[in-house]
């Protein structure tokens, strides 16, 4: 994984307050609605998002930036690939 | 006056308006309060039924009562479509051009399946979200010889969440009662990473699916359907043929409620998880499918919530604090959950406690067929 200076976030997705699966599908949405090559960042206050987003992201072909932990929250950055 | 204003005649427009009406009687004989529901048939419909048109005999004649038989006296109902709802003037515009002024709004307007959001839906996947549509399944049903049964879901959040689970346990056990489980595959597509939303009913379904050779896709988020190769493909990159496809079909908040700018994207209407106020709007309320709330888009839910709605726009009309246990609403649900072979199970949960569901037997499986006969006299009418 890199490091925030070496990625640009396209869109950030703001799923914080939203349970399992709200941000997964907020994250599906976000990749339907991009380009290849854009960067999305998934808030998500959820504690399963870490396990979920980073197991759907690895089955649907895409790229997993970066996993952050923040205060109360977690930030999952994914690049779409395909 | 004080006019309460009630948009959608389903389990929650119609609990809500009979329990406030007896909250304020008093109000509304002194002509003080008036409750009004606007309904666009007139028709009330009792929609978890539709699966078992599809699965278990039922007809659809049976799934329909007049709105106004359920409806307390003291209410009055206006049967018009919606054209327009007017947040800042207070009043509802109906398409023959009757105003219908209001004090407090409740919006009951639940949420509808848009199947044409994916091409070639109609013409190649079952699904069981209206009675139509599940007489159609019926009839595929019947004229199934064998081949592979693809159930999915293509849309997220939707109505009923265990229905999809429900019809494939029911359908297996269909298949090998009629002696064509041996030449019959069935397919079951999950759209997240587990069978279902929630863990601790994953983990009962999941050992259920095993047992009964359904095979489980998980991550499967139905992207498009190839009707030449008949086959079904979804975003992740996976590809499933079929012989008979089944999916849940998208679904969307109320049309008027997404033009008032009430509810942004799919339009679900913002709600306070405690309050059921629109957020930020202190004389608008939500509750049943129409909401954002983490919850199942079920009866049961508008079921629950609308107590704590009826009890706080009451408190709001007269002045007074919301009082009692129906002050505040805990997220409870109950539903039952068909596993096939006459037997099923019950999820009973709210925001903080997950569901425990007890083994699936065969008294859980009566209960929800005894609900469902009984449903007219006991939960619009406020007796359970």
């Amino acid at each position: 994984m890199t490091t925030a200076a070496e990625y640009s976030v396209t869109r950030t997705i703001d799923a914080r307050g939203s349970y399992c699966p709200g941000p997964l599908m907020e994250l599906i949405r976000g990749i339907r609605e991009s380009q290849v090559g854009d960067v999305l960042a998934v808030l998500s206050s959820d504690k399963g998002s870490k396990v979920d987003i980073p197991k759907w992201v690895e089955k649907a072909g895409h790229k997993l930036i970066a996993l952050e932990t923040r205060d109360g929250y977690d930030e999952i950055v994914v690049e779409k690939v395909r | 006056m004080k006019r309460i204003l009630v948009l959608g005649g389903g389990v929650g427009g119609t609990l809500v308006a009979n329990l406030v009406s007896r909250k304020l009687k008093k109000q509304i004989a002194a002509g003080d309060v008036s409750v009004t529901v606007v309904d666009a048939t007139g028709t009330h419909t009792y929609q978890p039924g539709f699966m078992y048109i599809a699965m278990g005999g039922e007809r659809a004649e049976k799934l329909n009562r007049p709105e106004r038989s359920l409806l307390d006296e003291r209410v009055e109902l206006v049967v018009g479509q919606i054209e327009r709802i007017d947040e800042a003037g207070k009043v509802v515009r109906l398409a023959d051009g009757r105003d219908l002024p209001w004090d407090e709004l409740i919006l009951a307007t639940g949420s509808r399946i848009v199947p044409e959001a994916i091409e070639h839906f109609d013409q190649e996947a079952h699904h069981f979200y209206s009675a139509e549509a599940a007489a159609r399944l019926r009839k595929a049903l019947d004229a199934f010889t064998g081949g592979k049964v693809v159930v999915g879901i293509a849309g997220m959040p939707y109505k009923c969440p265990p229905a999809p689970l429900e019809v494939t346990f029911l359908i297996e056990s269909e298949l090998r009662e009629r002696g064509l489980r041996d030449k019959s595959e069935i397919h079951y597509c999950s759209p997240i990473g587990r069978a279902f939303t929630i863990e601790s009913v994953s983990e009962m379904a999941t050992p259920i699916l095993e047992q009964k050779g359904i095979e489980l896709h998980t991550f499967f988020n139905v992207e498009s359907i190839d009707p030449e190769r008949k086959a079904v493909l979804s975003l992740e990159g996976e590809e499933l043929s079929y012989d008979l496809l089944i999916l849940v079909p998208p679904h969307k908040g109320a049309q008027v409620v997404i033009d008032a700018g009430l509810a942004p994207g799919a339009g679900w209407l913002p709600t306070d998880q405690q309050t059921l106020n629109v957020k930020g709007k202190e004389h608008i309320w939500a509750l049943g499918d129409a909401t954002d709330l983490p919850l199942s888009k079920a009866g049961s839910t508008a079921h629950f919530e609308a107590p704590v709605v009826a009890e706080r726009v009451a408190a709001s009309v007269l002045g007074r604090q919301p009082e009692g246990k129906e002050a505040v609403y805990t997220g409870k649900v109950m539903c039952f959950f068909e596993v096939g072979d006459g037997k099923g199970t019950l999820l009973q949960f709210d925001y903080n406690h997950p569901p425990k569901p007890p083994k699936p037997g065969r008294m859980w499986h009566l209960g929800k067929i005894v609900f469902n006969k009984t449903y007219w006299h006991t939960v619009p009418r406020g007796r359970v």
